[in-house]
């Protein structure tokens, strides 16, 4: 599987306000539902393959991902499927351990593959009353890409074959001493490039100057 | 939090910087040589100095920063409810995650009432062969092994007296080698040739507080030697990777643009409130060379003592002791919760300086160390607030007839006849939930 290297770039889509879902008829007796939905979809027409989908939590407790897939050249109209279904983010909705932490879904824990995406719909869910509001923010979509196959080796190398005949010049050494004793040379200036010490020297004056008067409040 | 926490250390920062203006006195300097030969001098009998230190004051004391976490409010969160499940009689109103008796019970299994513990079962009028050798023994081989997860995992018992300073210093990972004798004589050397600040609100920290106290005043010149030391060990600004504060940063010689005269004052980025000295007093008793006690202490302070006044959200934080602390006696004695609401004292003002300072100089030294034994064991400070918890549980019916502040004050004030590990088994395993 490819991973996401870090000069791919996310997918241009629209990040739709969100919607919070009221209960009550009236919207001025609407009562909190703790559900939200956030569209997060493509421009028009254009349908993408989605790796990874990441974003910062501000409060959501569970988020289901929805994937509205249009498959190219077919007739029949895009259809809805749930990929993955209450994701939770919060371990305890009334506490604040992950509300602040950054995710990322990738397309291996969806149980539906997220090819020819159209829009992406996100269902928060903030059970706990505790807070007052809850969403999601920098949702970002990254593109699948497919790996680069592997690199044949050129066919001419391969079809190289030891020669196990070769006369051995007489005033030349054994190369089998030479290249042992070339490794250990080898091995010794690696221990001395790894051993090099990290440590700081511990000074903390500049040039034996320490005289400080004022600290910087900035 | 990071917000908070910035602030409190500007605020902290101002503190510092208008009292070096007000007194005249420089944040730093370099002494002259003259005073560098009589700081070698008088090394080891640095108590015997009087300076006037009348002019200064701790930078901040353990009540200013309670006020800070209680002053702490996510924008995000609803208090407006007057009646909730969650219980706003308490003066924490952070949501943070904190473990209730059952999860507890489980995570500190080995302190349960039917397993042997020093503390308890090393008791007098117990027989020694019914825990206490084989205990000892054990303790003889994790260290014969010098094995440090197994000491780790030993200690959750208590360490007996004549192995803890092995112990403790298996599970700390800290050595006495040539290397960390030469390290210590480096920042000894540091100390002779600047003159800090710091070094003046040190000074009258110690003779505030350990210079005081009946256990810890023979160490006076120890908590120097430590103390001074560790101000200029630029090794403790690593573990400011995992702590939310950050350490004030200032300019050597005026030169406030330039990048180069960039220096963290004071050098190890740890600003010494009132009471500081007495992280280290508690070590004095099991570590007389000046560079091992040194060692064990900064390795104290960067694993656990610096979470006790810095605001963060880690379990073992401050700010979450606290929160733990009111929970635990809001959940087990409501009554007494009320009660003390009721008369203006809140519980939390009353234990707040004792798990600031892991109840160093509260509780007798004998009980602190195996109290201190089972934070490296469990590598969490959360026994802390579960000992706060298990005092006012344990004086509760005393505190139920006090009418003030004062008075509830002057029930808690004397804890020194505390038996701990006591307090926290029946606290954690013999209440009904």
């Amino acid at each position: 599987m490819s991973g996401r290297c870090d000069q791919q770039r996310a997918l241009t889509c629209t990040v739709k306000p969100a919607l919070y879902l009221n209960m009550g008829e009236r919207p001025c007796d609407a009562a909190q539902s703790g559900v939200c939905v956030v569209d997060v979809t493509l421009p028009f027409g254009k349908t993408a393959d989605i790796e990874e989908i990441t974003f910062q939590n501000d409060y959501t407790a569970s988020v289901t991902v929805r994937l509205l897939r249009r498959r190219p050249g077919h007739e029949a109209p895009a259809q809805w499927c749930t990929a993955l279904r209450d994701l939770s983010l919060m371990d305890n909705p009334h506490s604040e351990g992950g509300s602040q932490d950054y995710y990322s879904i990738h397309r291996s824990q969806m149980r539906a593959e997220p090819d020819d995406v159209a829009s992406v719909r996100l269902i928060l869910k903030q059970p706990s009353s505790a807070w007052l509001s809850f969403s999601l923010k920098n949702i970002e979509m990254f593109p699948h890409t497919e790996p680069e196959p592997e690199k044949e080796v050129c066919d001419w190398l391969s079809d190289l074959t030891l020669d196990d005949h070769l006369t051995q010049p007489q005033d030349v050494p054994d190369p089998h001493t030479v290249s042992s004793s070339l490794q250990q040379m080898w091995a010794l200036t690696e221990v001395m490039q790894s051993d090099q010490t990290t440590a700081s020297v511990g000074r903390f004056d500049v040039d034996g100057c320490y005289d400080v008067d004022l600290i910087s409040l900035t | 939090m990071r917000k908070a926490q910035a602030s409190w250390e500007k605020r902290v920062l101002k503190s510092l910087n208008s009292m070096s203006s007000e007194l005249g006195v420089p944040l730093a300097r370099m002494r002259p040589a003259a005073e560098q030969k009589e700081i070698t001098n008088k090394w080891n009998e640095m108590g015997t100095d009087e300076p006037d230190l009348s002019r200064f004051r701790p930078v901040y004391a353990p009540k200013d920063f309670l006020e800070v976490l209680i002053s702490l409010q996510n924008p995000n969160y609803d208090s407006s409810e007057a009646v909730s499940s969650r219980s706003h009689w308490g003066l924490i109103h952070s949501p943070l995650n904190v473990r209730d008796i059952p999860q507890l019970r489980r995570s500190f299994s080995e302190l349960n009432l039917t397993t042997g513990q020093l503390g308890i079962d090393d008791h007098a009028h117990i027989h020694p062969d019914l825990f206490e050798s084989d205990y000892v023994q054990i303790g003889k081989k994790v260290v014969e092994d010098q094995d440090s997860a197994a000491a780790q995992q030993y200690s959750r018992r208590g360490c007996p007296t004549g192995l803890r300073a092995d112990l403790w210093a298996l599970i700390l990972n800290s050595t006495n080698q040539p290397q960390d004798v030469m390290h210590y004589e480096q920042l000894k050397a540091g100390v002779i040739q600047h003159d800090l600040l710091v070094d003046k609100l040190i000074y009258k920290d110690v003779k505030l507080t350990a210079s005081n106290d009946d256990y810890y005043f023979v160490f006076e010149d120890f908590l120097y030697q430590v103390l001074l030391c560790f101000s200029r060990d630029t090794a403790v600004l690593e573990h400011f990777k995992y702590n939310s504060a950050t350490p004030p940063k200032a300019y050597v010689q005026g030169k406030v643009d330039d990048e180069e005269c960039a220096v963290v004052y004071p050098p190890n980025g740890v600003i010494p409130f009132h009471g500081f000295s007495m992280y280290v007093a508690p070590l004095c008793y099991l570590y007389n060379e000046p560079s091992k006690l040194y060692s064990v202490f900064r390795e104290m302070y960067i694993r656990f003592f610096f979470r006790l006044h810095s605001i963060s959200s880690s379990p073992s934080g401050i700010v979450s002791l606290c929160l733990q602390f009111e929970r635990l006696i809001q959940t087990h004695l409501p009554q007494l919760f009320y009660h003390l609401r009721q008369i203006g004292a809140q519980p939390l003002r009353i234990a707040f300086k004792w798990m600031v300072r892991a109840f160093s100089g509260y509780l007798s030294t004998d009980q602190l160390l195996l109290l201190w034994d089972r934070i490296l064991g469990y590598d969490s400070l959360e026994i802390v607030a579960v000992l706060a918890a298990a005092v006012f549980a344990f004086r509760a019916e005393n505190l139920m007839e006090v009418t003030s502040l004062a008075s509830a004050e002057a029930v808690l004030a004397d804890l020194s006849t505390l038996k701990v590990i006591p307090l926290i088994q029946i606290f954690l395993f013999a209440t009904a939930i």
